[in-house]
C-alpha cells in the first residue's frame, strides 16, 4: 500500500497533503496566534484600566503622592522576596538535581523526581497557611538569635518576626524548587555519556567529573530553570499574601514585621474593598509593572538559553 | 473475584438509591405543604399572600456571613422566596443599588448626601430606608503573658497603636492598670494588611476619642508603619496568638480565647459585650437633615456615657418604601422583617457573632419597614 501511494508523489511536483494536514496544521496555528492574542489581550485590558491612575493628579491615586510613590516599594518588596527565594532554591535545586540524576540509585531516584513533581501540585494557598502557621514561628529562632548575633549585617534587625520577609522568601523557594529541579535534571541527564566517561577515563572523580561536565554542558538550561522559578516567585500571590508583614516602604532589614508589600500579593489584598476610578487604578497600574518585570525576566531567560543554543538541554 | 466486588459494591449503592427516593419524597413532601405553609410565613407578609418571587441585594462583604445566615433562614420559612446577596464591597453595593440593579443593599458606611440625591431618584415614590441593622463589636485583642485583665484609656491605646509606647511596662499602661504587675516585654502592635471596615471603625475611634495622639484620622489602609501585618481577621488573631506582647483590632468573634482590652469611656472601662456594642447605637445622634427612615447615625465615639462600648462597626442594610414591581415590594418588606426581629438578630448573633440591636432601635426599624407599599 505505502508503494501505491508513493508513486504519484514522487512524480508530481507537489508533495501530498491529506486533510489531516491541513487541519492539523490549522489548529496549531490558530493556538498560536491565540496565545499571541491573549498575551496582547492582557496587555491591552492592563494599559486600558490603569490609564485612569496614569493620567490622575498624584493626589488622587492611592497614596496620595504618586504612582512612583506607591509603586516603587512594591517592586522593591516583590524583586526582594523573589530573589531570596531564588538564593534559597538555586543551590538546592542544583544538588536536588545531581543527585537525583548522577548520585541515587535508579529506583530511588525515580521515586524522588515523582516527589519533586508532586511538590509543584500542591496549591499556593496551601503553603501560605503551612508557612504562617508551622514554617514562621519556626523559623522565628533561628531570625531572633540573627537579630542578636549578627546584627552588623545590614539586613538583619530586630524585632524577629515570623511574618517576615526571610520566611516568605523560605517559602517561595520551597514553592519555585519543583520547576528549578524539574529542568535542573532534564539538563544533566542529557549530558552525552560520552563527555562523562572521557572524564572519568582521564581519572577524574565523580566530585571532578560532575564540575567537568555535567556542569557546563547543563549551565544554560540551569540558568533557564532559574529563571521560570524566579517568574513564578514574582507573581506568587496567595502565599505572600498571607504569610508577609507588610507595613514600611524601603528597607533593607529581612527579618522584622516592616516588610514592602509585593506588588500581586498587595493587588489581592487590596482590590476587594478598593474604591473604583483612581484608587483601583493605581493596583491595576502596579499589575501592568508586574506584567512588565516579568516579561523582562522571561526574555532574558530566553535570551540566555538561545545564546548558547547547542548546549541547552532545555529546547 | 468480580462478582465478589460487585455483590459488595451493589449493597451500598442499594442502600443509597433508597436513601435518595426517600429524600425525593421528603422534599416532595416539603414541597406539597408549602401551599399551607404560606400561613406560617403570613407573620412576614401581612395580607397572606404567598411569598414568591426573588430578590438581590449586593454590598459589604462584612455583612456576607450575617446575609448569608438571614437568608438561609428565610429562604427555608419562605420555599417559593429567593433571595441572593452578592457580597461585591460596600461601594459596589451602593452603586448597584442606586442603579436599580439590586432591591436592597449592604454596606459599612451610610449614603453621603450625593448619594442620597441619587437613592431619591431611585426609590421614586417612596423613600429611602437605611437601617444600621449589622452591629459588630471590634474587640481590641492582646497577647501577654501573666496579663488576662487590661484596661486601656484611649490615649494610651493610640499611643500603643502608633508605637510611640513600646513596651508593657510603660508608666501610661501602669497608670491604666494600678493593680497589674506589668512586664517588660515589648509590644507588637498587629494591624490588617488588607484594606477593611475594621480598620476604618478603628482609626475613626482613634481619631475622635485621642485627637492628639492619632493624627491619621479616618483610614482604610492602616497608616502607621513598622507594626505587623495580618491578612484578613483571622490573620490578625494569627499574629496576635503567635506573638508574646502582641495586641491586635479584631471583630470581637472571632478573637477566640484571646483576652479583649477594656477601653476607658468615661469614667470606667468597658469591654465589648453585645449589650455595651447596642449600647452605643443607641446613643449616638442620628445624622442630621436626613429622611424619616434613614437612620444613618454618627457613631459616638467620645460618648461619656456609661455601659457603651465605643469601637463598634455599624453596617446599614438599604432599601426603598416603593418599588416598581409590588412584588419586590412584598419580599423586601419580609425580608427585612426578618432581619430586624428577635429571630433574625439571633440568627446572625450565632453565624456571624453580631450584636443584636436594642429593642428600641427594633421599633424604630418596624416602623420604616411597615411603610414598605406593597400594594
Amino acid at each position: 500500500m505505502s508503494t501505491t501511494a508513493q508513486t504519484p508523489a514522487q512524480t508530481s511536483s507537489k508533495p501530498v497533503r491529506r486533510p489531516g494536514d491541513r487541519i492539523f496544521a490549522g489548529l496549531s496555528t490558530a493556538s498560536g496566534i491565540l496565545i499571541l492574542t491573549t498575551l496582547v489581550g492582557v496587555a491591552g485590558f492592563l494599559l486600558w484600566q490603569a490609564w485612569p491612575a496614569i493620567t490622575a493628579d498624584p493626589s488622587e491615586v492611592r497614596g496620595g503622592q504618586g504612582l512612583l510613590y506607591y509603586i516603587g516599594p512594591l517592586v522593591y518588596g516583590t524583586l526582594v522576596a523573589a530573589v531570596i527565594a531564588l538564593l534559597i532554591a538555586f543551590p538546592l535545586s542544583i544538588g536536588i538535581a545531581l543527585f537525583i540524576s548522577h548520585y541515587a540509585p535508579r529506583r530511588l531516584a525515580q521515586a524522588l523526581g515523582y516527589i519533586v513533581d508532586l511538590l509543584a501540585a500542591v496549591p499556593s494557598v496551601v503553603f501560605g497557611l503551612w508557612g504562617v502557621s508551622v514554617i514562621g514561628p519556626m523559623m522565628l529562632g533561628i531570625q531572633a538569635w540573627s537579630v542578636d548575633n549578627l546584627a552588623f549585617l545590614p539586613f538583619i534587625g530586630g524585632p524577629a518576626s515570623p511574618k517576615s520577609m526571610l520566611v516568605t522568601g523560605t517559602v517561595l523557594a520551597i514553592m519555585i524548587l519543583p520547576i528549578m529541579t524539574a529542568v535542573n535534571r532534564e539538563v544533566f541527564l542529557q549530558t552525552p555519556r560520552l563527555h562523562e566517561e572521557a572524564s572519568l577515563a582521564l581519572g577524574a572523580t565523580r566530585w571532578e567529573m560532575i564540575q567537568q561536565a555535567v556542569i557546563p554542558f547543563g549551565r544554560s538550561g540551569v540558568i533557564s530553570g532559574a529563571m521560570l522559578g524566579l517568574g513564578r516567585a514574582l507573581g506568587e500571590t496567595m502565599a505572600v499574601a498571607i504569610i508577609l508583614s507588610i507595613s514600611a516602604r524601603y528597607t533593607p532589614i529581612i527579618t522584622s514585621p516592616a516588610n514592602p508589600g509585593t506588588i500581586a500579593a498587595d493587588i489581592a489584598l487590596q482590590f476587594p474593598e478598593a474604591p473604583t476610578g483612581p484608587p483601583l487604578a493605581t493596583l491595576v497600574a502596579s499589575g501592568l509593572v508586574l506584567f512588565c518585570v516579568t516579561l523582562i525576566v522571561n526574555m532574558t531567560a530566553r535570551w540566555i538559553v538561545s545564546r548558547r543554543a547547542e548546549f541547552s538541554g532545555a529546547n | 473475584m468480580n462478582r465478589s466486588t460487585f455483590r459488595i459494591a451493589a449493597a451500598p449503592a442499594a442502600l443509597l438509591l433508597t436513601l435518595t427516593l426517600a429524600a425525593c419524597g421528603a422534599a416532595n413532601e416539603g414541597g406539597a405543604t408549602d401551599g399551607g405553609g404560606d400561613s406560617t410565613a403570613t407573620d412576614a407578609a401581612p395580607e397572606g399572600e404567598s411569598l414568591s418571587g426573588s430578590i438581590a441585594g449586593a454590598g459589604s462583604s462584612a455583612q456576607a456571613a450575617a446575609m448569608e445566615a438571614w437568608r438561609a433562614a428565610f429562604e427555608s420559612a419562605n420555599p417559593d422566596a429567593t433571595v441572593t446577596y452578592d457580597p461585591v464591597g460596600s461601594s459596589g453595593g451602593r452603586e448597584q443599588f442606586l442603579s436599580g440593579a439590586v432591591q436592597f443593599a449592604g454596606s459599612d458606611a451610610y449614603l453621603d448626601d450625593e448619594e442620597v440625591t441619587a437613592a431619591v431618584e431611585r426609590c421614586g415614590d417612596g423613600e429611602l430606608i437605611q437601617l444600621p441593622a449589622y452591629i459588630s463589636p471590634i474587640a481590641v485583642a492582646y497577647n501577654v503573658e501573666g496579663i488576662d485583665d487590661l484596661q486601656l484609656s484611649p490615649e494610651t491605646l493610640a499611643r500603643i497603636f502608633t508605637q510611640e509606647i513600646t513596651t508593657w511596662d510603660d508608666p501610661a499602661i501602669a497608670a491604666d492598670n494600678p493593680d497589674a504587675t506589668l512586664p517588660s516585654t515589648p509590644i507588637t502592635p498587629v494591624n490588617r494588611s488588607d484594606g477593611s471596615g475594621t480598620t476604618a471603625n478603628f482609626t475613626d475611634y482613634l481619631a475622635a476619642a485621642a485627637p492628639d495622639v492619632w493624627t491619621y484620622g479616618e483610614v482604610d489602609d492602616w497608616p502607621v508603619a513598622g507594626g505587623t501585618g495580618g491578612q484578613g481577621t483571622s490573620g490578625v488573631v494569627a499574629a496576635v496568638n503567635q506573638t508574646d506582647g502582641a495586641i491586635g483590632y479584631a471583630d470581637e468573634s472571632q478573637i477566640g480565647e484571646l483576652p479583649a482590652v477594656n477601653v476607658g469611656v468615661g469614667g470606667e472601662f468597658v469591654g465589648p459585650s453585645a449589650e455595651a456594642a447596642a449600647a452605643i447605637i443607641d446613643a449616638s445622634p442620628r445624622v442630621e437633615g436626613r429622611s424619616q427612615f434613614d437612620y444613618a447615625i454618627e457613631i459616638d465615639r467620645q460618648t461619656q456615657e456609661s455601659g457603651t462600648y465605643p469601637i463598634v462597626l455599624a453596617a446599614y442594610t438599604m432599601a426603598c418604601t416603593a418599588y416598581d414591581d409590588p412584588a419586590d415590594a412584598a419580599l423586601t418588606k419580609a425580608f427585612l422583617d426578618y432581619v430586624i426581629s428577635e429571630e433574625g438578630q439571633a440568627v446572625a448573633q450565632e453565624n456571624a457573632g453580631s450584636a443584636p440591636i436594642s429593642d428600641t432601635f427594633r421599633g424604630n426599624a418596624q416602623a420604616a419597614i411597615d411603610a414598605i407599599v406593597t400594594e
